[in-house]
């Protein structure tokens, strides 16, 4: 029921193109985990590198989300569902010189959202090999359907455009600076959620209507990151993220991480983010009247929040004695948890209470990834 | 000085930069902590690619991760 849909466009389409060499020969196959606000979701993740004649590269994934949801929205306004989502995704990258060329193309598909996702990119070394430069265009086409809604049929058209730099800045620094502009045309909001107005007739004291979000969307995001190398064998880094868009959404992120080597097998992680957001300006947790305004959205993924992480890593590596292709192999864990805190976005599972009064939301989510990572 | 001029200018200026090499001020031999593999700004693309899809699914922002981002220029 396209609870994961839009972000996942971007999921698993490894389109870096690190100019000047090709991603290492590597595969990797992961379970995920998620659990949170009544919505698990778990599933497999493959990914496969290979390189030819240092020329040239190939990459393939597959991805499923298993999807069991009981969340806030689900409980007030709908039934328990239970979803499968399925990626693929390709892609192939060109080595000549210090330019590298690169190319990929994903679908992903649950029962009534399909995208397909179309991206190239151009990385090139310059200053001594100091500084990358990558320019990348994405190409989205997706098709929205509803359950039971046979004539409901509608579609978006997505184009990302983005700058990234990496800078070696010191023997033990390097900075780097990311852009995005995202453009979205078409079918935004989910066609099931419902946003809720004051009702006196109503015994709760509202009722609910369909949501309707403007037709286009235009977002700029701006990053900052810096990564030391410390005076022993560890790494530090930092990152900054600005963000808004034509909805009036603006947010902040922020993360720190710190990577610690212990011997040549283990290597652990440990980091910090938070991510602060203004709602969008067409979002009320509850609107006076029914058809308030054009648009209205009751979506939490658009209202005024928090979120914090802490994260952990620890990963071995080893080199697989009944696997002599393998190079070097690696087991990694990695768990997180991340606090959602709503400021305008109300738990409606506490009633008897006058309508906009009810406590305000929040949720807890674990978030893990137990994967095999083998180099061959 | 008209706009065209003015572009025209520019563009001279960085050609003639285009022709004076810059030089490295971190030489080849002296990256060794930076190609070193606790460097990578993504060592996991699986994992970090997984990360972005979970909160990009429960934000509003998007975008600039660095996930298109380039290497550190250690070949």
């Amino acid at each position: 029921m396209q609870l994961i849909r839009r972000a996942a466009l971007l999921l698993l389409v490894p389109l870096a193109a690190h100019a000047g060499v090709l991603p290492e020969d590597r595969a990797d196959l992961m379970y995920h985990y998620y659990d949170g606000g009544g919505v698990t979701i778990d599933g497999p993740s493959l990914l496969v590198r290979k390189k030819f004649a240092e020329k040239y590269a190939v990459n393939a994934s597959y991805y499923v989300d298993m999807v069991s949801s009981a969340s806030i929205d689900v409980i007030t306004t709908a039934s328990e569902y239970s979803e499968e989502r399925t990626q693929y995704g390709v892609g192939f990258e060109y080595l000549r010189g210090k330019v590298t060329y690169a190319a990929s193309f994903s679908n992903s598909s649950e029962n009534d959202y399909d995208a397909d996702t179309a991206s190239v990119s151009v990385s090139q070394d310059m200053f001594g090999d100091l500084t990358t430069v990558a320019l990348s265009f994405t190409r989205g086409w997706d098709d929205v359907t509803r359950h039971g809604d046979p004539a409901f049929a509608d579609s978006i058209d997505r184009r990302i455009y983005g700058v990234d730099i990496s800078q070696i800045a010191t023997k033990r620094l390097i900075l780097g600076f990311s852009y995005e502009a995202i453009t979205e045309e078409g079918f935004l909001n989910n066609p099931y959620r419902q946003v809720r107005y004051v009702d006196p007739d109503a015994a709760l004291g509202y009722s609910y209507e369909f949501e309707r979000y403007p037709r286009t969307r235009t977002g700029n995001a701006f990053s900052l990151r810096a990564r030391w190398y410390l005076p022993y064998r560890a790494a530090l880094q930092a990152d900054y993220r600005f963000y808004n868009d034509t909805w009036e959404i603006s947010s902040s992120t922020a993360e720190v991480a710190y990577t610690h080597p212990f011997g040549e097998q283990w290597t652990f992680d440990v980091h910090y983010r938070f991510h602060d957001q203004d709602a969008a300006e067409f979002y009320s947790d509850l609107f006076p009247r029914e058809n308030f305004q054009n648009f209205l959205a009751r979506d939490k993924e658009l209202a005024t929040m928090q979120s914090h992480t802490l994260g952990f890593g620890v990963a071995y590596e080893f080199k697989p004695s009944r696997f002599d292709f393998l190079g070097k192999a690696a087991i990694n864990l990695k768990y997180d948890r991340i606090h959602f805190d709503y400021d305008d976005f109300r738990d409606l599972r506490t009633t008897g209470v006058a309508p906009g009064t009810e406590p305000l939301y929040d949720f807890d989510a674990n978030v893990v990834r137990l994967f095999f990572s083998g180099w061959f | 000085m008209k706009p065209a001029r003015a572009l025209a200018a520019v563009i001279a200026l960085l050609a003639a930069t285009g022709c004076s090499r810059i030089e490295p001020w971190v030489k080849p031999y002296e990256r060794e902590a930076i190609a070193d593999p606790i460097m990578a700004w993504d060592r996991d693309p699986v994992s970090s690619s997984y990360m972005r899809h979970v909160y990009e699914s429960r934000e509003g922002a998007r975008g600039a991760s660095g996930a298109s981002g380039g290497g550190c220029g250690c070949n």
